[in-house]
Order: C-alpha cells, then sequence, then structure tokens
C-alpha cells in the first residue's frame, strides 16, 4: 500500500456504498461490486476499511471474497475494458487469434493486460451469452459479433482516434 | 370472474388497442446486430408501445427470436411475415408493408438448399421441428410490460395454484409430470420440492440458479431476458408448495440485461399484486430478492451458490445435509435452475399429462439448447426431449458451416462430453447421454467440424476447469492442474504414451474423490475423447502431428509460389513477420510468427498454407 493509494480512496464515498447496499455480512460482494463500478478497481484501503465497519467481516475474509471472484480486480484498470470471449463457441470460432492480435495491436507483452498510458484493459472472459454470434467481443458493454483481427483493428483505431478528439 | 382473469381480459384489450404488432427481437445476439437502433428509427416514425398509433402498428422490442444467425429478426404475427438480418435503413419499407400486406421480398428468409423464399416463420426448417413451451412467451411479448404477459397467460397458474390447490396436491401435478432439473443433474423436480416441504423448520427459502456459468450456453439468460414473469411465476408456485415466503435469484453478473428486465418484472409484478404480501389476495406472502454473481463457475454448483449468496467464498460444503434440510442461511432450502421453475406454470396450467406428452420414457417434456459453432443455423432451440442429434444439426441446424464434414458435439459444456457421429441417432435424453459419457447439463451445444482439435479442445476445458476450481478439495485442485499439464504437453508435441495412461488414472480419481460437481464433471470432456478420438491424441503423440492442423507447436504457416507480391499479408502481419518485394513471393519469418493464421484470411489467391 503505497501512500498516494490512500490519497486516491474516498471513504465517504465507501460509507456511502456500504450503507446503500446495507451493511450486512450477506451484502459483501454486492458492495465490492459499486466500488470496483466507482473507482474501475477494489483498493487495499477499502477493502481493510469494508473488513472493519460491517460486523462479522474481517479484513482477511473480505480479502478472500475479493480475490475469490473473477470480476474482482486489486489492480486499477484501463479506461476501456475489451473483453474477449473464450466461451466454447468463441474458441471454437478463434477468439485466440483474436487476443494475440489484440495484444500485438495494444504492444502488451506476456503477463500484461493493462496499457501504460491506463487506456485499455485486456481480459479474457469465458462465455458472454453472445455464442451465436461468435468470436465475440465487448468494449466497455458494447457488444461486437463476428469479430475478425481485422475489425478489431478499426475498433480499436476508432477508439484511440475518439480519445484524440479526432 | 377472478382477479387474473379480469387483469387478462384488460390486458388482451391494451394489447388489440395497439393494432398490428411489430415484433423485434431485442435479445443479447440481436442487439449485438443493432436492434436497439431499429427500435429507435421505428420510435422516429413514431411508432411506440407508450402512444398508441392511428395507423394502427406498433413496435414491440421483445426478447429472443431464437434464430440469431439471421438477427435481426421482426415477426409480425398478424400479417404472417417473418423478416431476416434488418437493418435500420429497413424500416420505412417494413412500415409500408404493414400498410399494404405485402411483404419485403428481399428481408424474407431464404431456404439455402431451395432458394425459395419463405414468408412465415413455422415454415423455416430452424423452426419445424422446434416446441417452445418454456420459452413459449419469449419472443412474443415485451418483457419490460406485465400487461404483455397478463395477456399471454402470465399469473394464470399461479392463482390457479393459490385458490384452487394444496401445496400437496401442487407437488403432486409437478411429480406426476416428471420433470427434471434442467441445469445439469436431472434430478426429479417433485422430489426435491417434496423434500423441502417435508423438512422441519420455521423459516424456508427458494433460490434460483440463474448462474449459467457453461461457456457457450444463453439459453436461462434467454429466458430470462425474455419472459421473467414466467420464472416469477414459476418461483411464487414453488414457494407455496414448499411452504416459502422469501427468494434469492443468483444472477451471473456477466448478464446485465437479465438483471435489469428482472429488477423490473418484480416491481411491476409488486405493483399488480402477484408478489409481496397477501399475494392475490389469498394470505399469501412471498418476495424475491437479486443477487449478482461475480463470475465464479462453481457458484452453479448449488452449495457454493448459496454460500456466495450468503457473501462468503462460493466454496461448495459437503452434503449431506442437503441444502433442502440446511441451506441457505442455514434454513431448508429448494434451489432449481431457471428453466426448470420456467416449466412449472405450464405444467399447473396445462396439466402433468400435457406435459409428460413431449419427450421420452423417463425425460419429459422439452429441453432448452444453444445451439452454436461451425453450424449454419445457430441460435436459441427448444425441442422436445428424445429428438436426436442428427435432426438437430441437419434439420434444425441446416448442417455444418460450409459443407464441412460434422466430427463432434460439445454437449453440457466443460462438465460435459463429446458426442461422435456414431451418436447422431440417439435420442438424447438424461440418461442416454450419461451412458454416452456425455450429459445434457444446462444445455450448451457446440457442434465442431473435421477442422476442430479434440486434443486441443479438451485442453481448452481442462484449462477452464483448473482455473475455475475452487481450491477446496485436493482431487479437484491438484487433479485438475496435472490433468491441464499433460494436455498441454501434448498439444506442445512434448506428450509420451504413458502420459495416456496417467492421464486416464488421473481423470478417473478426479471424478471419483472430489468434492462436488464441478470436480466429478470436470474430467468428463478428457474420458470421452480419449473414449472417442484416441488416434487423435496418439497422432499428436507420436507422430507430432495435429491432424486437424490447429496446435501452433506442430503448426507451420508457409506461403508458397502461388504468391503474386500484392503485400497484403505483410501489412496484416500483427507481429511483423512477413516481408516481401512488390510483385514478388513473400517470406515468413518462422520465429517471428505467431501462427494466428490472420494473414491465410487475407490473401486474394489463397497462397498461403498451413503445413
Amino acid at each position: 500500500m503505497s501512500s498516494t493509494d490512500i490519497a486516491k480512496v474516498d471513504f465517504d464515498k465507501v460509507n456511502e456504498i456500504i450503507l446503500s447496499c446495507g451493511p450486512k455480512k450477506s451484502n459483501v460482494i454486492a458492495i465490492l461490486q459499486k466500488i470496483q463500478e466507482e473507482f474501475r478497481y477494489l483498493p487495499e484501503d477499502a477493502l481493510t476499511y469494508i473488513g472493519t465497519k460491517i460486523e462479522g467481516l474481517s479484513p482477511a475474509t473480505v480479502y478472500g471474497v475479493a480475490t475469490f471472484y473473477n470480476q474482482f480486480s486489486l489492480d486499477p484498470k484501463g479506461k476501456y475494458i475489451i473483453r474477449v470471449c473464450d466461451g466454447t463457441a468463441c474458441h471454437v470460432r478463434g477468439s485466440m487469434p483474436l487476443l494475440t492480435a489484440l495484444k500485438a495491436k495494444l504492444n502488451l507483452k506476456e503477463g500484461k493486460f493493462t496499457t501504460d498510458d491506463m487506456m485499455f484493459t485486456v481480459e479474457i472472459v469465458s462465455c458472454l451469452g453472445a455464442c451465436s454470434l461468435s468470436p465475440v467481443i465487448v468494449v466497455n458493454g458494447k457488444v461486437y459479433p463476428k469479430m475478425t483481427t481485422d475489425a478489431l483493428k478499426i475498433v480499436v483505431d476508432t477508439l484511440l482516434k475518439q480519445e484524440r478528439g479526432e | 370472474m377472478t382477479i387474473v382473469e379480469v387483469k387478462q381480459e384488460e390486458a388482451k384489450k391494451n394489447i388489440a388497442a395497439q393494432g398490428t404488432r411489430i415484433l423485434v427481437c431485442a435479445g443479447t445476439g440481436c442487439v449485438a446486430c443493432g436492434a436497439l437502433e431499429i427500435i429507435e428509427e421505428f420510435k422516429k416514425k413514431g411508432l411506440d408501445a407508450s402512444t398508441i398509433q392511428s395507423d394502427k402498428m406498433t413496435v414491440v422490442p421483445t426478447g429472443c427470436h431464437g434464430f440469431c444467425e439471421q438477427g435481426v429478426l421482426i415477426l409480425i404475427p398478424d400479417l404472417g411475415i417473418n423478416y431476416v438480418k434488418v437493418q435500420k435503413e429497413d424500416v420505412d419499407e417494413i412500415i409500408d408493408s404493414v400498410k399494404t400486406g405485402v411483404p419485403v421480398e428481399r428481408l424474407l428468409y431464404v431456404d439455402k438448399d431451395t432458394g425459395e423464399k419463405i414468408q412465415k416463420r413455422e415454415e423455416i426448417n430452424f423452426y419445424k421441428k422446434q416446441n417452445r413451451t418454456a420459452l413459449g412467451n419469449v419472443g412474443k411479448i415485451n418483457a419490460e410490460e406485465i400487461n404483455d404477459a397478463i395477456a399471454f397467460r402470465g399469473y394464470e397458474a399461479l392463482e390457479k395454484v393459490l385458490t384452487k390447490m394444496t401445496p400437496d396436491e401442487v407437488i403432486k401435478e409437478v411429480t406426476d409430470s416428471g420433470l427434471r432439473g434442467r441445469g445439469g443433474g436431472g434430478f426429479p423436480t417433485g422430489k426435491k420440492w417434496f423434500f423441502t416441504r417435508a423438512a422441519q423448520g420455521d423459516k424456508k427459502y427458494v433460490v434460483c440458479n440463474a448462474d449459467e456459468g457453461d461457456p457457450g450456453a444463453f439459453m436461462d439468460g434467454s429466458l430470462m431476458e425474455g419472459d421473467p414473469h414466467r420464472l416469477l411465476e414459476g418461483m411464487a408456485i414453488a414457494a407455496y408448495a414448499i411452504g416459502a415466503d422469501e427468494a434469492y435469484i443468483y444472477v451471473r453478473a456477466e448478464y446485465p440485461l437479465s438483471i435489469r428486465r428482472l429488477r423490473i418484472a418484480i416491481k411491476q409484478a409488486e405493483e399488480n399484486g402477484f408478489l409481496g404480501k397477501n399475494i392475490l389476495g389469498t394470505g399469501f406472502n412471498f418476495e424475491i430478492h437479486i443477487k449478482e454473481g461475480a463470475g465464479a463457475f462453481v457458484c452453479g454448483e448449488e452449495t457454493a451458490l448459496i454460500a456466495s449468496i450468503e457473501g462468503e467464498r462460493g466454496m461448495p460444503r459437503s452434503k449431506p445435509p442437503f441444502p433442502a434440510n440446511k441451506g441457505l442461511f442455514g434454513k431448508p432450502t429448494l434451489i432449481n435452475n431457471v428453466e426448470t421453475y420456467g416449466n412449472v406454470p405450464g405444467i399447473l396450467l396445462n396439466g402433468a399429462s400435457w406435459f409428460a406428452a413431449f419427450g421420452t420414457d423417463n425425460s419429459k417434456g422439452t429441453k432448452t439448447f444453444s445451439l452454436t459453432g461451425d453450424i449454419n443455423n445457430t441460435g436459441l432451440i427448444e425441442v422436445p426431449m428424445g429428438i436426436t442429434l442428427r435432426e438437430i444439426i441437419y434439420d434444425i441446424g441446416g448442417g455444418l458451416r460450409g459443407g464441412k464434414k460434422f466430427k463432434a458435439a460439445q454437449i453440457g459444456g466443460p462438465s460435459g462430453g463429446c458426442l461422435t457421429e456414431e451418436h447422431l441417432d440417439m435420442p438424447m435424453d438424461y440418461d442416454n447421454l450419461t451412458k454416452a459419457g456425455a450429459m445434457v447439463g444446462s444445455g450448451g451445444l457446440v457442434i465442431m467440424n473435421e477442422d476442430t482439435c479434440i486434443v486441443e479442445i479438451a485442453r481448452f476445458f481442462a484449462s477452464f476447469t483448473q482455473r475455475e476450481s475452487c481450491g477446496k478439495c485436493v482431487p479437484c485442485r491438484e487433479g485438475t492442474k496435472q490433468m491441464l499439464a499433460i494436455l498441454e504437453k501434448i498439444v506442445a508435441g512434448k506428450g509420451e504414451m504413458e502420459d495416456l495412461d496417467v492421464l486416464e488414472d488421473l481423470a478417473i480419481a478426479v471424478k471419483d474423490g472430489s468434492l462436488c460437481g464441478l470436480g466429478k464433471t470436470a474430467p468428463n470432456p478428457v474420458l470421452s475423447t480419449l473414449k472417442y478420438f484416441r488416434d487423435e491424441y496418439i497422432a499428436h503423440i507420436k507422430d507430432k502431428k495435429c491432424p486437424a492442423g490447429v496446435c501452433t507447436a506442430m503448426k507451420k504457416i508457409v506461403i508458397t509460389d502461388k504468391c503474386i507480391g500484392c503485400t497484403k499479408c505483410a501489412r496484416t502481419c500483427p507481429v511483423a513477420a512477413i516481408t516481401g518485394n512488390v510483385k514478388e513471393q513473400h517470406v515468413i519469418d518462422q520465429d517471428k510468427c505467431i501462427k494466428c493464421e490472420a494473414c491465410i484470411g487475407v490473401c486474394p489467391v489463397k497462397a498461403i498454407i498451413k503445413e
């Protein structure tokens, strides 16, 4: 935990989220989801805070929940989250070549999933339920069906252009 | 007239006042193809369900029509017109066609064998052999308008149950129907209800498992998106039968649309007195909460799901005690999946014998499948149990894409197994599939052609289950890891013949020794592919060859002398592995090549081949 990390966490916001969901142990997943939505990841300080704030929880159990579920990330994510579906249907129709091409396009080396400028995060997900249109990718909630490596490049380039205000 | 009858009467009048209904599919698939833009376009022309038009036509966004491959789909039931591959530019013509009754020819479905244009949906092969019951209203109604659900007999069964039947009679009806759990295991639903009713406890819960984690399956999502009221009604009936007053629907977070529609449906059902306190004046109380999952496949296992609702790591608990006796918050809990509850209202409305008339001796009713992979007609289907794989692939699915040869069908996802040519004519039901080493599972059906490497698919599923193993019990935690390691070794061309024996032993040990369904079924893909495609494993090990040309370690992509030097491939290559001068043959630097095959796709003269 660095000191800059502490400065970033807005505890009023965390409090607000805990209260809106209800300060109960059974609501901890919902609370973490809202916190991630707010901060784009789960700051460790927020986890510790929740663990001391809610009865029946400890920082360790909250950390345990946060690291168990795939949805949660303890690392900050990029502005655009590109989820490459690797469900069975997408896999047999070539989702892995898409991933390779995407990581090459974004210059992401092995084991790296977020670009240095915090613009893009690439995630592999197991199924998005759009199997008939495989392979699909989802960028911040928008589904792009029947993807090809070419179409993927166009999607990324369009986003980059948008960012540059073109 | 009863309360529901009055509401139904009124709802039907409302629908009649809408004039010709233009049903636009707004399921996940069609939305991805631009359904929302089409609906917007219709609204711009003044057609909106909330403002009834003098033109006497209304656009209605609905749930999944099923034939996702042909999206965006539009159905106009009054005129018997079905449109496919609709785009927003077509809206004007569609409106004209409703006015004149003459269909827009170019938007009709074309049968690929006969070349004939087909206007009526029920005459299209994809729909002919289907029997939509659980999905009966999906695609017919606006999922966000309870009025539509009521007009199509929503909550009629609930009223019948609450006013005319005892809980025991309800359970008997469900038992007699022969309904079995649609989530995978196939446990008789009536029996489960009976056990939960019999369990001692002042407080009981109903839980719906909507954590459709099987990659390649989207039936439950489609039901929730298209007809959430049916699920709520089924759950309310179950609650009455077992004596519960509170319920949770555990929905995976990857289904935001389902979650949104369920929230709307619950609110509208409460406003109409179908949920909440003193339902339909009978004194029965019942409330439903939604819990969002957070992306863990193991949470599809009932005890892990319960742990997750309680706010813990989603790890399974040992059984017994079964949830029927000690489930959510330690109370007796009934847990069924979405499709199972979706079948309940129909059974209570039409009787057990109506339901039992579909299917085979031990597997009654219909089953939804999501049909995907290398097949022409992908989509959501509902067929009677006992249908053959051949009928699904060739009649409904229209055969394999590009006329390729059928190789295998993966059914039940990472928990299921593969079916091969020899199973094409086997009636598909719970027992036959188990005998064949597969399982119905949730109903994901992925068709694979001759270009699919079966060993790589086994590795794919093993990596999935290994990643999703929660780590609680040793056989699953360590076993899936070692199975994956062996499969990776084989796929990388470094396998030895002994590996196959170790793999098989391991698979059996994991199957027998694991705590929950995830581990018990994780070896299924390995065992069934070893059984039916052992040759292919041996080819990888002995000949160091991938017969399907998929495994990258054994694959080499080369440019032949057909190359005309157009430079397209060099410009496409994501890693700049291709070099060459204009109008001269290009070459691939094998050290740089990542074998993504992007170049093969762009070559205009098919000069690039896999070796």
